[in-house]
């Protein structure tokens, strides 16, 4: 062979490339099946088999994410990197989606949504999102981030009849673009202060020389593009419209797995980038994040609007983490966003069982005595209301508790009191619902029906994954350290000669 | 089963089997009476098995005893580690003594949610020992912790009219409180890399910890800021006289027989364990607090109208009278600290309980609705009369020893202090027998009252053992202190050249 032609063989993917995006590409072919079989399926068949079809493929996808853990490396010309973060991330995201279409079966069938698209969108948002937690090019970074907004500005707007989730798409729509648009700024900034998209790059150059002035801004706007994604004070005002707007069991969703990815990114970009002006940034954005959304929350009477500032406060929790040692605060970050992932899925599937026909039973006074009437979903939410709270033995403990040591660790001493003070002050709002529950006697009727099964299955995956965080967490944790360890101390790889340079 | 094989395994034993009870309760059918003898049975098992500590514990010895020390999670290095001494071992039996007289006065009080009920007791009952058997800080702050939800229910759902924001306060105060305790044990395990109990506090006697001089006292005052919530301590005691008016009468019992205690209790182990030379320090404003308490919590009691907001505030004034002895750093104020939260424990839950009697008679709580009790109902009024002389401090009963303790230890570091503190033996005779006289004494006003049927079996059950070991204790407090006094002894050990002093000499 001639020597050009093995340098076009180098460029041009290999067989590994490809196995190290599949669980994308799994999770695509199945979008794309969906969209395909729904209009050959009569409305009544098409739920069902959609939605199991998208189960499906989330399982696959799991496998695929296997298969993707075996080959780590770089991929595509070092756009991609498979390490075991990104895995964490991906299985973390997948196992989210599929216990959101689990818990939208029943959620679609009583609200009379044409479930078509629906599952498709979910299988293409995760797309996304894991892809953004495997890219280490900011380029793609950005596309992936749009195949993941994109998705969800239209899941936000399902419930097609009702103005409320209309306006919380719209609104989503425009403040995201407004967003995302703060993010591409950021890399293009970037662009201009090092020559390079790519985080490894970027790092090594940042690190070799004295740091431009504009890549300290760069940062700062991408921090607010992922700032509005992790729904971070100031940021955070879109939050309460469009979590009540839109449909619950999406809720879900948009509280948990694109937050996942947005601070998959962020974790990339703060400790590999590693610029340290990002610190107060970070500081003063936890601390508000935590102080705002926990006080807002005190005052809610909406179950989705009080449960959506309770996710802003817990994206300040997140962030405390940003701001320590970058081993520690890794770790602490994964640990967090599965709890986190486990409990608030896990509520918002209780909260769209009970929200009934065109989600009228969301306020807190609609759960006045549903310790009595279901006892066991009432008992469920409890356990998961405990967790948010951060009760010992539960999941949400283990998460503050590794973030708030890591805080401590790294000498961050009044952020970690801001950090514990709200957590005290947050059981408060969560505490409401639980009294509502048990303490009052219910003065209209609220009809309950008993879960399906395959509601049953997602609480049920929810509450054990609640459980196994807050009385074993060594293994996860124990996996995390390794992946932060090894996502902290990887030197940037020196820009290999297959790499498109833009330059 | 041979002794030594029982050893490692009993604080296990003893800490799990009401979980297990609970467990197994909520998998039962819903038939009340099944429910409650179930209940009195596993928590006479647990009361039994408790008492091998007692029985087979080495006296004199200092150190931990019955210890288990296994690791649990790794990283961070958490260990499930218990052990007990001198201090918590008599807490563990009160614990255990006081759960089945609990479930004796909640026969016929509680008639709905049965089962939950006894769950949550049951549940309480485990969290609370184990508050007292942990020596890994992670592990206490995991049963501290846990305490909080089935006491905050059993307010919440099964007490009388303000419940729900009773609980509600009651959960917010402990909380916020106790997560400055949590920061500061996390600051420890930073610089420590351990949360062993032992293995800290013999770091921080060796000076090991670097910045640890710095950050002491901020530490102690994280602790400190948990407990003094918990005892409750003067400016922090309001959600007290709620949670107690509003609280079924078991969970009354058990809060102010035990949850209070866990305050003082960490005073002693890790404000005075770890943190020595801040806790001389600080003794000063601490004690003054604690002085505030007897005196306010004794004038306060003395005009209120409600006989379980006395009996409440009651405790704020006994319970100062522990903090008090507590931050002497004496021999005897220590062990005198000891024994009042014990005898405290036995006479204010049996006071509670006969409150509750009443008030499962007449709903109301209402000393005014009262009055010629001694005549319809001898055999409560005499019961009343005894608890009421126990917790007074008549001499031959608990309180007396506990308080006369105290107060001995307390004169030989502070005489000032002593004798201010001495004036609440005056008020509590004042408001107890004041109380005493217009519920039981005269002619009965009301004539709803003429009717009022005495103590049934179940009550007989639940008061009496109360006002034997009041009895047996103020007799024989060598029984207790013989195990309390070398653990006091050794809790003091790094205040000894500050204790001379102190004496004089």
């Amino acid at each position: 062979m001639t020597m050009p032609t093995v340098a076009l063989l180098q460029t041009l993917p290999q067989a590994a490339d490809y196995t190290r995006i599949l669980p994308e590409i799994v999770l695509s072919l199945f979008g794309l099946a969906v969209m395909l079989l729904e209009p050959l399926l009569d409305e009544e068949n098409n739920q069902k088999v959609l939605g199991l079809l998208a189960l499906v493929g989330t399982l696959f996808a799991l496998a695929a994410t296997w298969c993707m853990a075996q080959s780590p490396g770089l991929a595509f010309w070092s756009m991609v990197q498979v390490d075991g973060f990104s895995v964490f991330f991906h299985v973390l995201i997948i196992v989210i989606a599929a216990v959101v279409i689990l818990s939208s079966y029943e959620y679609m069938a009583v609200q009379r949504i044409r479930a078509g698209e629906y599952y498709a969108l979910i299988l293409f948002g995760t797309v996304g999102m894991t892809l953004m937690s495997s890219a280490v090019e900011l380029v793609l970074i950005f596309i992936a981030l749009e195949i993941s907004s994109i998705s969800s500005y239209i899941l936000a707007g399902f419930r097609r009849n009702s103005a409320a989730s209309t306006e919380s798409s719209l609104k989503y729509f425009l403040l995201g673009s407004f967003a995302t648009a703060f993010f591409l700024y950021g890399v293009a900034l970037m662009f201009g202060a090092t020559g390079a998209t790519n985080i490894g790059q970027i790092s090594h150059i940042l690190q070799a020389g004295p740091i431009p002035l504009l890549a300290y801004v760069a940062v700062a706007f991408m921090f607010v593009g992922l700032g509005f994604k992790v729904a971070a004070a100031p940021f955070h005002i879109w939050t309460p419209d469009v979590y009540e707007g839109a449909p619950a069991p999406i809720v879900g969703l948009m509280s948990t797995a694109p937050k996942a990815a947005a601070f998959a990114v962020l974790l990339r970009i703060v400790f590999v980038i590693d610029v340290h002006a990002l610190f107060w940034i970070i500081w003063i954005s936890a601390a508000l994040s935590m102080t705002l959304g926990n006080i807002s929350a005190l005052v809610q009477s909406n179950v989705k609007r009080l449960l959506a500032y309770s996710s802003i406060a817990h994206a300040g929790y997140i962030l405390v983490a940003f701001a320590a040692d970058p081993a520690l605060g890794t770790s602490a970050v994964m640990f967090y966003a599965a709890s986190y992932a486990a409990m608030n899925l896990g509520a918002f599937a209780v909260v769209s069982h009970f929200a009934n026909v065109g989600e009228r039973y969301v306020s807190l006074e609609d759960y006045q005595g549903l310790g009595r009437s279901s006892p066991l979903l009432a008992a469920t939410l409890t356990i998961f209301l405990l967790s948010l709270i951060g009760i010992p033995m539960t999941g949400g403990f283990f998460a503050k508790f590794y973030v708030f040591s890591a805080a401590i660790k790294s000498n961050l001493i009044w952020l970690t009191i801001i950090g514990v003070l709200n957590s005290g002050i947050g059981a408060y709002y969560y505490l409401r619902i639980i009294v509502m529950m048990y303490m009052r006697e219910a003065h209209k009727r609220v009809p309950t029906t008993p879960p399906p099964f395959a509601l049953r299955l997602a609480l049920a995956a929810c509450m054990a994954a609640t459980l196994y965080l807050g009385l074993s967490p060594n293994r996860i944790l124990q996996y995390s350290q390794n992946s932060a360890q090894e996502l902290v101390r990887k030197t940037p790889p020196e820009a290999p000669a297959s790499t498109v340079s833009l330059r | 089963m041979n002794i030594d094989s029982l050893s490692p395994a009993i604080l296990t034993l003893v800490t799990f089997v009401p979980l297990a009870g609970a467990m197994l309760l909520s998998l039962l059918p819903r038939r009340d009476r099944e429910i409650r003898i179930f209940a009195l049975v596993v928590s006479l098992l647990t009361f039994f098995l408790s008492l091998h500590l007692p029985v087979y514990f080495r006296r004199p010895g200092s150190g931990f005893q019955f210890e288990i020390d296994r690791p649990w999670i790794s990283t961070p290095n958490i260990h499930y580690h218990m052990g007990v001494d001198g201090i918590s071992l008599w807490l563990i039996v009160l614990t255990t003594f006081l759960t089945p007289l609990c479930v004796l006065i909640s026969w016929h009080s509680v008639h709905e949610r049965v089962k939950e009920f006894f769950i949550l007791l049951l549940l309480l009952e485990t969290a609370l020992i184990g508050v007292f058997t942990s020596l890994d800080l992670f592990l206490f702050y995991f049963f501290w912790e846990a305490t909080l939800i089935p006491m905050a229910l059993l307010i919440g759902i099964f007490g009388h009219e303000h419940k729900v924001y009773a609980a509600v306060k009651f959960f917010m105060y402990t909380m916020i409180a106790s997560v400055f305790m949590l920061a500061a044990i996390l600051w420890l395990y930073a610089h420590t890399g351990t949360f062993d109990y032992v293995a800290t506090r013999d770091l921080i006697t060796n000076g090991a910890i670097p910045k640890f001089p710095a950050a002491a006292q901020w530490l102690f005052l994280g602790f400190f800021l948990a407990f003094a919530v918990k005892v409750p301590l003067v400016p922090f005691h309001t959600w007290l006289p709620d949670a107690h008016v509003e609280a079924p009468t078991a969970g009354s019992v058990l809060l102010a027989g035990v949850l209070l205690k866990m305050g003082t209790y960490g005073m002693l182990r890790f404000n005075l364990g770890l943190f020595p030379e801040q806790s001389r320090q600080n003794a000063w404003w601490i004690m003054i607090l604690a002085l505030i308490g007897i005196v306010y919590g004794a004038l306060v009691a003395m005009v209120q109208p409600n006989m379980k907001k006395l009996i409440a505030y009651s405790s704020v004034s006994h319970l100062g009278f522990v903090v008090l002895g507590i931050f002497s750093f004496t021999q005897a104020g220590l062990n005198g600290a000891m024994f009042v939260m014990l005898a405290h424990g036995i006479s204010t839950g049996a006071l509670f309980m006969l409150a509750g009697i009443l008030h499962e008679r007449r709903h109301t709580y209402e000393i005014m609705e009262f009055g010629g009790l001694a005549s319809p109902m001898p055999i409560y009024a005499a019961s009343y009369l005894f608890i009421v002389l126990a917790s007074i401090g008549l001499p031959l009963l608990n309180g007396f020893i506990g308080e006369f303790l105290v107060l001995s230890g307390t004169f030989q570091a502070r005489p000032v202090y002593a004798i201010l503190g001495a004036t609440g033996v005056i008020w509590s005779a004042i408001y107890l027998l004041w109380m005493y006289q217009r519920v039981f004494f005269g002619k009965v006003t009301h004539e709803v009252n003429n009717s009022l049927s005495d103590l049934s079996s179940a009550e007989k059950w639940a008061v009496w053992p109360c006002a034997v070991a009041a009895l047996v204790m103020g007799v024989a407090p060598i029984l207790w202190l013989a195990a309390i006094d070398p653990a006091v002894h050794s809790a003091l050990t790094p205040f000894v050249h500050v204790a001379s002093r102190m004496v004089g000499p």
